[in-house]
């Protein structure tokens, strides 16, 4: 049978490496098959014998877009392990910085990766051509997270300054209000960009996905909640092992994340998380969502553009909040003992549900690490997306047909990360 | 004039660590008006390091198919810069990509040079290379003398 292969070498807007094969047979999608490099397994293996002490910093290190959540994640689920409760300002400061990461990788993804997408560019580089003002109201967002997360994070890239039980250094009041007004005009630009993403040419489709996220009692979900669904799934972190499971597929070197009981699919990240949390949006965020088309919930995945926009705003709100009342945790962290146990915890990085699990030993040394990140978990999703919509869009020329393709995976925002290069993509035909 | 040094790269993936070693390693040894840093290679964050900037050294790892421990050297404001992986570190938004965006906006330094160490494998764990470790002295060496000149 004749067969005909499109390569694309240069797909670059999705962050890292990976690999990405439709297979079409008989003007059907027959198989669409997603590879994905994957550092946490390393990282698994690296943290076996060391100290609990430096998992939020080695942890922090497997991406360089979404640091805060892993060294989140890390303390939280050490936390449960060592038995401690952080509470009062530890808890807002952390909370603040989860923000500042929202804001960094949400600008990033909408402004440089995604839009281009929808304006019909190649890339971020040709849209700035024709488009400067845009893509400076991007940078423009995105610096006051690198503010942020450089006031709180004790330094630029790959924030230090996160220990288990809290900071090793408590941000200066007065550094800290100075972040406000930065924050104000993100949140001007946050505003004037779920206006803007509304007016993009957005596809009207829908898919039934199991949604999943954390959900809280009273706020938007960043560092703690339970682990629920639209299916009705309510459990804590501590039961995810019990509801979930990683597979290993033939294509992938990854490993893939799938519902146990049901053996099926889900999806973390922006769509999860506003329709299970949209009551605990801000009254401005959820206005804004309004008007720009959105209901409660959102299930049709080309609209988390204008979801990550309202998550933004939301972020910005959130941090002038925690700011306004900032007063320096003192101490910055509480104090701990090691003991035997194990922990778990999930948080919401920016691509969605982010699970540690851990083992230590009496003396606070490593047994065990398991890191399941937000994109293993949306993967074979991904590939299901891929299934059912690239169908419409089968008679399309080889190079619209493969540009859909790459937008619908930039969709979930994959953060194959922390990994190299590019997503090698081929269209098979027969 | 204001002069800024970058390293790029990722410390925990073999050769990619190069551009950031040499960053260090150029602590002290350059005068204290010009500022060195490093970055793991995110575009928007090399663009907004290159803003107001009149002068910028960058140094990379690149995979281009050349011999492994290979010094590339471009004029980034002068001269397009070669298809390929040049510069790529481990993003895919990544070197290229700000030089693009920063030409685009209006914001790419007077001067911009970029030096390019090509790398053998980005392997996470893995040590950097011999030829690349060689290679970086070089770059320290060079990146030093270019400053002194006037650059």
């Amino acid at each position: 049978m004749p067969r005909k292969t499109i390569k694309v070498e240069n797909l670059a807007r999705v962050e890292g490496e990976g690999a990405l094969t439709v297979t079409i047979r008989d003007g059907k999608v027959r198989n669409a098959a997603l590879r994905l490099f994957e550092p946490p397994r390393f990282f698994e293996a690296f943290l076996r014998g060391r100290d609990f002490s430096e998992a939020p910093d080695v942890t922090a290190r497997i991406c360089g877009i979404c640091p805060v959540a892993y060294q989140m994640s890390a303390v939280h689920a050490m936390e449960d392990a060592l038995g401690i409760e952080v509470d009062g300002r530890i808890r807002e400061l952390r909370r603040l910085l989860y923000c500042g990461e929202w804001i960094e990788s949400h600008g990033l993804h909408i402004y440089m990766l995604h839009a281009p997408d929808f304006l019909g560019y190649e890339g971020a580089i040709e849209m700035a051509r024709d488009h400067p003002d845009l893509v400076q109201r991007g940078l423009a967002m995105k610096r006051a997270g690198n503010e942020l997360m450089t006031v709180l994070g004790g330094r630029e890239i790959h924030p230090i300054n996160v220990r288990v039980g809290g900071f090793y250094k408590a941000p200066r009041r007065r550094d800290v209000l100075a972040l406000s007004d930065p924050l104000k005009r993100a949140r001007d630009i946050a505003l004037e960009t779920v206006r803007w993403t509304a007016t993009l040419e957005i596809p009207d489709v829908h898919r039934d996905y199991e949604l999943v996220s954390l959900r809280h009692e009273s706020e938007y979900p960043l560092n703690e909640g339970r682990i629920v669904s639209n299916r009705g799934l309510d459990i804590a972190a501590r039961e995810y092992d019990t509801h979930f499971e990683e597979i290993h597929v033939p294509h992938s070197t990854a490993l893939q994340s799938r519902r146990r009981e049901t053996r099926s699919t889900y999806l973390v990240g922006p769509l999860a998380r506003y329709s299970l949390n949209y009551d605990h949006l801000t009254p401005t965020a959820r206005e804004a969502a309004r008007a720009a088309g959105l209901g409660p919930t959102c299930t049709n995945p080309y609209q988390s553009i204008i979801v990550r926009a309202v998550e933004v705003l939301y972020a910005c709100e959130e941090a002038l909040r925690i700011i306004a009342s900032y007063e320096e945790p003192s101490p910055p962290a509480v104090t701990i003992e090691p003991r035997a146990g194990s922990g778990y915890a999930a948080t919401e990085a920016p691509r969605g549900l982010l699970y540690h699990g851990y083992r230590i030993d009496r003396h606070g040394t490593i047994l065990s690490a398991q890191i399941v990140p937000p994109t293993a978990q949306n993967q074979p999703t991904i590939e299901e997306d891929l299934m059912t919509f690239i169908n419409d869009w089968i008679d399309l020329p080889d190079d619209a047909l493969r540009h859909r393709c790459e937008q619908t995976v930039r969709n979930h925002d994959p953060c194959i990360s922390c990994a190299t290069h590019f997503l090698d993509l081929r269209i098979d035909r027969a | 004039m204001t002069l800024v040094v970058i390293g790029i790269g990722h410390p925990d993936r073999g050769d990619d660590a190069v551009g950031r070693l040499v960053a260090t390693r150029l602590r002290g040894r350059v005068p204290a008006a010009v500022t060195v840093v490093e970055e793991e290679g995110e575009a928007t964050r090399l663009v907004d390091r290159l803003r107001g900037t009149a002068s910028a050294i960058l140094v990379d790892a690149s995979l281009s198919g050349a011999a492994v421990g290979t010094i590339h050297r471009f004029d980034a404001a002068n001269d397009p810069l070669p298809e390929g992986n040049l510069g790529m570190s481990t993003h895919g938004f990544g070197l290229a990509e700000a030089i693009g965006l920063a030409r685009a906006l209006g914001s790419l330094p007077q001067r911009c040079v970029i030096y390019a160490i090509e790398a053998r494998s980005f392997d996470l764990g893995a040590a950097l290379s011999a030829e690349v470790a060689a290679a970086a002295d070089d770059v320290v060496e060079r990146v030093v003398a270019e400053i002194r000149a006037g650059a």
